[in-house]
C-alpha cells in the first residue's frame, strides 16, 4: 500500500524507463517470444527446447523482480526437472524427430480467436487497471534465500509439509499408472517396457 | 518498475499457453502449454508479491507451491499420457472420442475415463 | 335414554356392524352371523322404541354442526315425524328379517360375511336417509345406498348378467342422480340451506323462486331411485342378485326411498301444479306399463319387480295428488307385503330349483313341498291384489281416495288432471295387478306334472321369518284409522266409490285370469313322464339363475293366461316395451359413435401433434448432437469462450457503472 501512495505521488511515467525496465522488457519480449514459437512449431523436440528458452527467461524476470530463491527454483525444477521429463515423455510416445505437420489440430483457429480474445480482454483489464502502478525494487531484497526461508518454515510450515504428502500421493499415483499390470502386459505390441520407473525415479528425485 | 509490465507480459505468455492447450494435437504438447500458463500465473505472483512488500511473502509462498503442484501433474499428466498410448498407440488428443455422441464402446473400458483425465489434468 | 340418542344409535349400530363384519369376515367367520343380525335387530328395536315414544306426535327435530361449510351450511341433523319413525320402523323389521332369512338362503355362500356386512351397511344407510333432516347428510346415505346395491346386485359377479345389471343399476340411478344433485343445490341455493325444515318453511313462505325446475330436477333422481318411468329399466334386471337382497332394496326399502324423498319435501312439489303433472302422468305410465309386463314375464323375480314398479307408481300417483299420508301408508304395507313375496319366491326358487314360471307350472306337489311359502306367498298376493281385508286393500283404497278427491277437485294442492289421470290408471292398474298375481299363483302353485325334487324342509330361519311378515301383511291394513293419527292426521278408511270400483276390478282381473287358465289347461293332455323333466335342473338352490330362463322344450303348451290375455302386445310386454332397444338406439350407440370419433381424433389428430412434438424434439437433438464431437479440445474451447465473453460483460458492465 505504501509503494500505491509513493507511485501516485511521483509517477516516473513510461517514455522515461529505468535500466531495470529495460532489461525486463528485453527479456520479456524473447520469453514471449520463445513462448510463441513453443506453441506453434511443427517439431515436437523443438517445442520442448523452445520451452526452456521460455522457462529461463521467466526464470531471469524473476530475479529482475529481486526474487532470487524462486529464480533458482524455476531453473532447478522446469529447466532441469520438467522439461527433461518431457523429453522422456515425447521419446518413450515415439514422437517423430523433424517436422511433423499435423502438429496442430483442426481446432486450431477457434483456438486462436479464443486466445486472442482472452489475451486482449486481459491485457486491456491489467492495463486499466495497473497503469500508474509502480514497484519499488529498492531496499533488501524480498525473494533473497534467506528471507524466503524464514518465511517458508516460519509461517508456511503446515502447507509445506501438506504438499510433501501431496507429493507422494502424485509419486504413488504415477507408480501405480504407469506400472505394466501382469494382464495387459502382452497387449500394446508397441508398448514401450518401464517408462513409469523413469517418471516415478524423477519424481522422487524431486 | 511499473506492475504493467511484469502483469501484460503474464497475461501474454497466460493466453500463449491457452492457444497450445486448444490448439495442440500432441497430448504432452499439451502439457507443455499447460506448464507455460502456470509459469504466467506464478510471474504474476511474484510480480505482486514484490509491489506489495507483503511481510508473509505469500505470494513467493504460493509460487513455491505451484511449482511443486507442477511438477507433480507433469508427472501424473505423463504417466497417464504414457498409459494411453500403450493402449491405443496414439497420444494425439483429437483421437481420443470416446465421450463422442454416438461412439460404440471402447474395446478397454478405462480408455474414456483416461482421456477424460487427462483433460482435466490439463484444464 | 332421549329420544334423540336414541335415534342417532338407529343408522349407527348396523353401521358398526357393517363395519366389524367386513374387518372380521375373514379371520372370524364365527362372528359373522351375529354381527349382521344382532345389530340390524337392536336397530329394528331401537327404531319401535323410537317410534313409540315419537307417537306420531310433534316431530322432533335435533341438529349438531361439525364444521363450518360456507354460506350453506350442513348440519347433522335428525327430523323425527310420523313418516320418518315408521319408515325407519319397516326398514328395521324388514332388515332384521332379510338378515334373518339370509343365514339360511345364502349359508352355502363363501361371500356370505361380506354380502351381510353391505346389507348391514346398506340397512344403516337407508335408517340414515330416513331420519336425516339435512339434505347433504340424507344424499350421503342416498349415495352409500346406491353402491350397496351395486355392490349387491353384482353378488354373484361369476355371471354376465349380474355383471352387466349391476353396472347398469349403477349407472341408471346415477343418471338421475346428476340432476337429483343439481335439483338440491339449487333448492338450497333458493332456501339458504340444506335443513329440512328451514326449506319447508322457505317454501312456506314462498321464498322458493323456480320451484317448477326444481321439483323436475328433483323428479329424474327420485325416478331414478324409486325405478319410474323412464329410468325403471334397472329394477328387473337387478333380480341377478340374491332374493334377499331384492326383496330388501329392490321391493322394501330403497326404492322407497325416492317416494319417502318426495313425500319428506311435498310442499316443494306441490308449489308447482305443472311438477304434479308431470308426476302423475309418470306415475301412470309406470303404473299400467310394468303391470302390463309383469303380465308376460317368466320369471318369477321378475314379475315381482315389475310389480313393485308398478306399486312404486301407486305411490308416486298420491304424492301426485298432493297425499303424502296415503303414500307413505301404500308405502309401509307394500314394504312388508313385497318383502314377503320375495322372500317366499326364494323358497319357490330353492324348492323349484328355477326361475321359470312355465317350468314350475309343469311341476306338481310344490305346494307340498314348501307349504310355509305357499301359504304365505298367497297372503301376499291377496294383499298385492288388494283385496280387502289385507294391507294391500287399505292403502290402495287410500291412494285411490286421494285421487279421487283430488279429480273430484277436492282437493287445494292437486290439480284435477293429476288427480284424474291417477284414479284412472290406479283402477285399471288394480285390474291388471289382480290378473297377474292370479297368473303367479295359478303357474307357480299349481301346476301339473312331475312331482318338484325333494330338497327337505325349509330352515326355520326362512319359513319363520315368511310367518313374522305374514303378520303385518294380514294386519296392517286394521292399523288404517290409527295410522292417520301419525301423518298429518289424515283418515285411510275407504269410501264405498273406491272400493267398488278398486276391488272390482281386482276381482274382475283375478275371475278372467283363473277363467282363461282353466280353458287353457282344460284341453291339455296328459304328458309323458320324463319330458317335462327339464324342471329337475337340480343345483344349489341358492343360486337362482337370472335373467330369461332357458326356453323349455316345447313339450305341451304351457297354460299361461298372460299370453291370452295380452294378445299381440304380449312378446313387446315380455320384452318390457322395448325400453332397453329404445335406449340402445337413442343413447347407446351415439355414445358409441361419439367415442368412436373422439377415438380417432385422439389417435389421428391429437397423437400427431403428440408424436409430432417427439420428432420435433428428436430432430433439434440430432442437430445439437453434432456438436458432440468427443474432441475434449472444441469443448474447452467453447468453454473458454463463453468465460472470456462473460468476463467481458462484467469489466465492461464495471467501466459503465463507474462512469456512470
Amino acid at each position: 500500500m505504501s509503494a500505491l501512495t509513493l507511485a501516485a505521488g511521483a509517477d516516473p511515467g513510461f517514455l522515461s524507463p529505468t535500466g531495470v525496465e529495460i532489461a525486463f522488457v528485453l527479456v520479456g519480449i524473447a520469453t514471449l517470444g520463445a513462448a510463441l514459437v513453443s506453441v506453434t512449431t511443427k517439431q515436437l523436440v523443438h517445442a520442448a527446447l523452445w520451452l526452456v528458452v521460455t522457462l529461463g527467461g521467466i526464470a531471469v524476470e524473476y530475479l529482475l523482480l529481486t526474487a532470487e530463491f524462486i529464480a533458482w527454483v524455476q531453473v532447478l525444477i522446469y529447466v532441469g526437472s520438467v522439461v527433461v521429463l518431457l523429453l522422456f515423455g515425447l521419446m518413450l510416445t515415439r514422437a517423430p524427430i523433424g517436422r511433423s505437420p499435423d502438429a496442430d489440430s483442426g481446432n486450431r483457429w477457434a483456438a486462436l480467436a479464443v486466445a486472442l480474445a482472452s489475451a486482449a480482454a486481459l491485457v486491456w483489464v491489467v492495463v486499466d487497471a495497473f497503469r500508474t502502478t509502480w514497484i519499488d525494487l529498492d531496499g533488501p531484497a524480498q525473494g533473497s534465500t534467506k528471507v524466503s526461508g524464514e518465511i517458508l518454515f516460519r509461517h508456511w510450515v503446515l502447507p509445506f509439509e501438506a504438499l510433501s504428502v501431496l507429493l507422494l500421493a502424485a509419486l504413488v499415483g504415477a507408480i501405480v499408472l504407469s506400472r505394466q499390470s501382469p494382464a495387459d502386459a502382452p497387449a500394446g505390441p508397441d508398448a514401450p517396457a518401464g517408462p513409469g520407473a523413469s517418471a516415478g525415479s524423477d519424481k522422487e528425485h524431486r | 518498475m511499473h506492475l504493467a509490465y511484469p502483469a501484460v507480459l503474464a497475461a501474454l505468455l497466460f493466453c500463449t499457453g491457452l492457444y497450445g492447450v486448444l490448439a495442440r494435437r500432441n497430448a504432452i504438447l499439451v502439457l507443455m502449454s499447460v506448464e507455460l500458463m502456470l509459469n504466467a500465473v506464478n510471474l504474476n505472483l511474484v510480480a505482486f508479491d514484490v509491489w506489495l512488500r507483503d511481510t508473509l511473502h505469500a505470494g513467493q509462498a504460493l509460487t513455491l507451491f505451484t511449482i511443486a503442484i507442477a511438477a507433480a501433474e507433469i508427472g501424473i499428466g505423463l504417466a497417464i499420457v504414457l498409459m494411453v498410448y500403450r493402449n491405443r498407440g496414439t497420444a494425439d488428443i483429437d483421437r481420443l472420442r470416446d465421450t463422442a455422441e454416438g461412439h460404440e464402446p471402447a474395446p478397454t473400458t478405462d480408455a474414456a475415463p483416461t482421456a477424460d483425465r487427462a483433460t482435466g489434468a490439463a484444464a | 335414554m332421549s329420544t334423540t340418542t336414541l335415534a342417532v344409535l338407529v343408522p349407527l349400530l348396523p353401521f358398526l356392524g357393517a363395519v366389524a363384519g367386513l374387518l372380521l369376515g375373514r379371520t372370524a367367520p364365527g362372528f359373522v352371523r351375529p354381527l349382521a343380525l344382532l345389530p340390524t335387530l337392536a336397530a329394528a328395536a331401537l327404531a319401535v322404541t323410537v317410534a313409540v315414544r315419537q307417537g306420531g306426535g310433534k316431530a322432533v327435530d335435533a341438529a349438531t354442526e361439525l364444521t363450518p361449510t360456507g354460506s350453506v351450511p350442513v348440519e347433522l341433523a335428525l327430523h323425527l315425524d310420523g313418516f320418518a319413525v315408521l319408515a325407519a320402523v319397516l326398514v328395521g323389521i324388514v332388515a332384521t328379517c332379510v338378515q334373518l332369512y339370509s343365514t339360511a338362503y345364502l349359508r352355502e355362500d363363501p361371500r356370505y360375511p361380506s354380502y351381510a356386512a353391505l346389507v348391514s351397511l346398506f340397512t344403516s344407510a337407508m335408517l340414515l336417509v330416513v331420519y336425516s333432516g339435512d339434505l347433504m347428510v340424507l344424499l350421503v346415505g342416498w349415495e352409500i345406498m346406491g353402491i350397496c346395491s351395486y355392490f349387491l346386485v353384482g353378488h354373484y359377479w361369476e355371471t354376465e348378467a349380474a355383471r352387466s345389471a349391476s353396472l347398469k343399476a349403477f349407472l341408471v340411478t346415477k343418471l338421475g342422480d346428476v340432476p337429483f344433485l343439481i335439483g338440491m343445490f339449487a333448492l338450497a341455493a333458493d332456501a339458504g340451506s340444506f335443513r329440512i325444515t328451514k326449506i319447508l318453511g322457505a317454501v312456506a313462505a314462498g321464498g322458493l323462486d323456480h320451484p317448477t325446475l326444481i321439483a323436475l330436477l328433483l323428479l329424474a333422481g327420485v325416478a331414478g331411485k324409486s325405478a319410474q318411468f323412464p329410468l325403471h329399466t334397472w329394477l328387473p334386471d337387478a333380480m341377478a342378485g340374491p332374493t334377499p337382497v331384492s326383496a330388501l332394496i329392490h321391493a322394501a326399502t330403497m326404492v322407497a326411498a325416492g317416494v319417502y324423498f318426495i313425500a319428506r319435501l311435498l310442499p316443494v312439489f306441490t308449489a308447482s301444479a305443472a311438477a304434479l303433472v308431470v308426476m302423475a302422468v309418470m306415475a301412470a305410465v309406470t303404473m299400467v306399463g310394468s303391470a302390463l309386463a309383469a303380465l308376460a314375464q317368466d320369471d318369477i323375480k321378475r314379475v315381482l319387480a315389475y310389480s313393485t314398479i308398478g306399486q312404486l307408481g301407486y305411490m308416486t300417483g298420491a304424492l301426485a295428488v298432493a297425499d303424502r299420508g296415503a303414500a307413505v301408508f301404500h308405502l309401509l304395507s307394500h314394504g312388508f307385503f313385497k318383502a314377503l313375496l320375495f322372500l317366499g319366491a326364494g323358497a319357490v326358487i330353492h324348492a323349484a330349483g328355477t326361475n321359470s314360471l312355465t317350468a314350475m307350472s309343469r311341476m306338481g306337489g310344490l305346494t307340498r313341498r314348501i307349504p310355509d311359502a305357499f301359504w304365505t306367498m298367497t297372503v301376499a298376493l291377496l294383499a298385492l291384489a288388494a283385496l280387502p281385508p289385507f294391507a294391500g286393500f287399505f292403502s290402495k283404497e287410500a291412494v285411490l281416495v286421494a285421487a279421487e278427491q283430488a279429480a273430484a277437485g277436492h282437493s287445494e294442492l292437486a290439480p284435477t288432471a293429476a288427480g284424474w289421470t291417477v284414479l284412472t290408471a290406479g283402477v285399471l292398474t288394480a285390474l291388471l295387478t289382480a290378473a297377474y298375481a292370479t297368473r303367479l299363483w295359478l303357474m307357480a302353485f299349481r301346476g301339473t306334472g312331475e312331482p318338484a325334487p325333494d330338497h327337505g324342509r325349509q330352515p326355520v330361519a326362512m319359513t319363520g321369518v315368511l310367518w313374522v311378515l305374514a303378520v303385518p301383511t294380514v294386519a296392517f291394513g286394521l292399523a288404517s284409522d290409527v295410522i292417520g293419527d301419525w301423518f298429518d292426521g289424515g283418515q285411510f278408511l275407504p269410501t264405498l266409490l273406491t272400493s267398488v270400483l278398486g276391488t272390482g276390478a281386482a276381482l274382475l282381473g283375478a275371475v278372467l285370469t283363473y277363467g282363461l287358465w282353466q280353458r287353457a289347461s282344460a284341453p291339455a293332455p296328459r304328458v309323458p313322464a320324463g319330458t317335462a323333466a327339464t324342471a329337475a335342473t337340480p343345483g344349489t338352490a341358492g343360486t337362482p339363475r337370472s335373467g330369461e330362463t332357458a326356453q323349455v322344450p316345447a313339450a305341451r303348451p304351457v297354460a299361461d293366461p298372460g299370453r291370452t290375455l295380452l294378445g299381440p302386445l304380449h312378446p313387446h310386454a315380455a320384452a318390457g316395451f322395448h325400453l332397453d332397444a329404445c335406449y340402445a338406439a337413442l343413447f347407446v350407440r351415439p355414445v358409441q359413435a361419439a367415442a368412436g370419433l373422439v377415438r380417432f381424433l385422439d389417435r389421428e389428430v391429437v397423437d400427431t401433434y403428440v408424436r409430432g412434438a417427439g420428432t420435433g424434439t428428436r430432430l433439434l437433438g440430432t442437430l445439437v448432437r453434432r456438436a458432440q464431437t468427443g474432441n475434449v479440445q472444441t469443448y474447452l474451447s467453447a468453454l473458454l469462450a463463453g468465460t472470456v465473453v462473460l468476463a467481458v460483460a462484467v469489466a465492461v458492465l464495471a467501466n459503465v457503472n463507474a462512469g456512470s
